[in-house]
């Protein structure tokens, strides 16, 4: 049977270069890196490699680029770590409610300590408004946290107007570019922002392993105490091999966006065009223009995601979906539902995630596939049934 | 997550359909939380047993399952027999369900349970069931 990766927004395989440098850190470099002596040097050498390679990626500094565990923990340290740095200038802070959980419940953990948390609304397609931006704005606003592309729908968010604005009225800015590096150009002097986070293994990199972009003479507090590694925001023996890891996989990520990205865009479009021609009922979530190369978010009507999901993985294709099942929660997701979506249509929705590895051929299956899928659990589905005969959904 | 049982009724489900001149029907669950189910039996007034059982279910992998399942269970048997199913009985049949999963089982067996409450009404027989005990059982 065939074996399809559709899933590269949830995790990515780690490249060839990337396990090659890996090994050869894990083998050769074991010296900790704050060591002076002939082992650690290498070490230290290693890391502040991948910095400048990190650095210049997002066209930073190397002296603005902190290593930290994971995506989710660049995230937290910029939240937390800023708001609480700055509680005395203001108490009230902006974000979206589209945002991935690792934004998102940062700021309901701040709620609790007393800020104010202001979510702006999207549109249909989920996308924030800089109107709704502005009229957030208040005297006392210390932070603003927006994704740079949203992770279920791949709409691209506005996120240099915000910038501006923030830069202008000396607002702290922080971008969650997680989804976006390595797909869309990712420029922190082009977006103005003071934070900017990202993770290894969206892209082809270590799990285990992201960045905290941090602007020069911006303030945040380290969530951890201990050594004094990563200018004390981040104590902690460095994970030296995830760190090389990183640097390999970045370099090559932007190098090879030129030629990938309109690639997946491509395969992309012939993936939503098909499955919406073949296939009665289905609709595209999130925008047609604006949108990350490598995702596909489609609603299959009138069943539900979890079941498209199991059965799409007995046919090989391995994909996720935003259906309440799948969410680990009684709704389906935040991002769909913020998005104005029916609970029919936000339960019915399944999203597929191109890579490296994806090929024209599987997307022709893909298409070829998923038309018998939906038939087969429409066949068994009493809404189905009532949409046929007009009769009220549910 | 799944046991292989409830993979084996998930993708080949029994008694998928619906009965034209069934003896009850009833349909549970909601579209908020993404599960709807829906029963039909035709049952022999002599004899009270359950001649025929079909479903139709919208909702994930453990929907499907404890719907498919819970017809097996009670395909040939009498009223009595199909009134004492719990959902534990169903879950178990099926080697388990994921904890979060559980309430699928409890939908199934209201399924049946709603089922049979409108066969209750159509044929005038006392079998205990009442209305007040569905009240939650709307779809929203």
């Amino acid at each position: 049977m065939r074996s399809i990766y559709l899933d590269h927004a949830a995790t990515t395989p780690v490249r060839e270069e990337v396990i090659e440098a890996m090994v050869k850190v894990l083998r050769e470099n074991y010296g900790n890196p704050s060591s002076i002596h002939q082992f650690g040097r290498p070490s230290r050498k290693l890391i502040e490699e991948a910095r400048e390679k990190v650095a210049k990626a997002i066209n930073a500094d190397p002296r603005e680029i902190i290593f930290v565990g994971s995506g989710t923990e660049a995230d937290n340290l910029a939240i937390l770590g800023s708001a609480r740095a700055n509680k005395k200038k203001g108490n009230h802070l902006i974000t979206t409610s589209v945002e991935h959980h690792a934004v998102l419940d940062a700021f309901k953990a701040l709620e609790k300590e007393g800020f104010e948390v202001t979510y702006l609304p999207v549109d249909g397609e989920g996308r924030i408004s800089v109107a709704d931006f502005k009229n957030a704005l208040r005297d006392n606003t210390i932070l603003v946290s927006v994704m740079h592309a949203n992770n279920e729908v791949g709409t691209i968010m506005p996120v240099e107007e915000i910038g501006a604005i923030c830069r202008e009225k000396k607002i702290l800015f922080h971008v969650d570019a997680v989804q976006a590096v390595g797909k869309i150009p990712v420029d922190v002097t082009q977006i103005n922002c003071d934070f900017l986070a990202l993770s290894g293994h969206k892209i082809y990199g270590p799990k285990g392993i992201g960045v905290l972009y941090m602007r020069r003479g911006v303030r945040t507090q380290p969530l951890y105490h201990g050594g004094g590694q990563e200018r004390k925001l981040r104590p902690g023996t460095e994970n030296v091999p995830n760190i090389v890891g990183l640097g390999v996989a970045i370099e090559l990520a932007v190098a090879e966006m030129e030629t990938e990205s309109p690639r997946l865009a491509k395969l992309r479009d012939k993936l939503i065009d098909g499955v919406l021609s073949t296939i009665p009922e289905t609709r595209l979530n999130g925008p047609r223009e604006g949108r990350l190369p490598h995702n596909a978010n489609i609603s299959i009507v009138y069943v539900e995601g979890e079941a498209l999901l199991l059965t799409c993985d007995m046919k090989g294709m391995s994909c996720s979906s935003g259906s309440a099942c799948t969410s680990g929660s009684l709704d389906p997701s935040h991002v769909l539902m913020a998005m104005g979506l029916s609970h029919t249509i936000a339960h019915g929705s399944l999203r597929l995630s191109l890579g490296h590895s994806t090929t024209e051929d599987d997307i022709d299956y893909i298409i070829r596939e998923l038309k018998p899928i939906a038939d087969r659990l429409r066949a068994m589905s009493p809404v189905w049934e009532n949409f046929q005969k007009g009769l009220p959904i549910a | 997550m799944y046991t292989d049982k409830v993979l084996d009724h998930f993708t080949n489900p029994r008694n998928v359909g619906e009965i034209e001149d069934a003896s009850g029907v009833g349909e549970v669950g909601n579209m908020k939380c993404g599960d709807i189910m829906k029963m039909y039996l035709k049952i022999n007034d002599e004899s009270n047993v359950i001649e025929d059982v079909t479903f139709k279910t919208f909702g994930c992998g453990a929907a499907i399952a404890t719907s498919s399942m819970s017809t097996e269970m009670i395909k040939g048997k009498s009223i009595d027999e199909a009134l004492s199913l719990t959902n534990k009985a169903i879950a178990d049949a099926l080697d388990g369900l994921p904890p979060v999963k559980m309430h699928c089982s409890v939908l199934a067996e209201e399924a049946l349970k709603a089922a049979l409450l409108d066969y209750q009404k159509k044929s005038g027989k006392n079998l205990g069931l009442n209305d007040d005990d569905f009240e939650d059982w709307d779809a929203e």
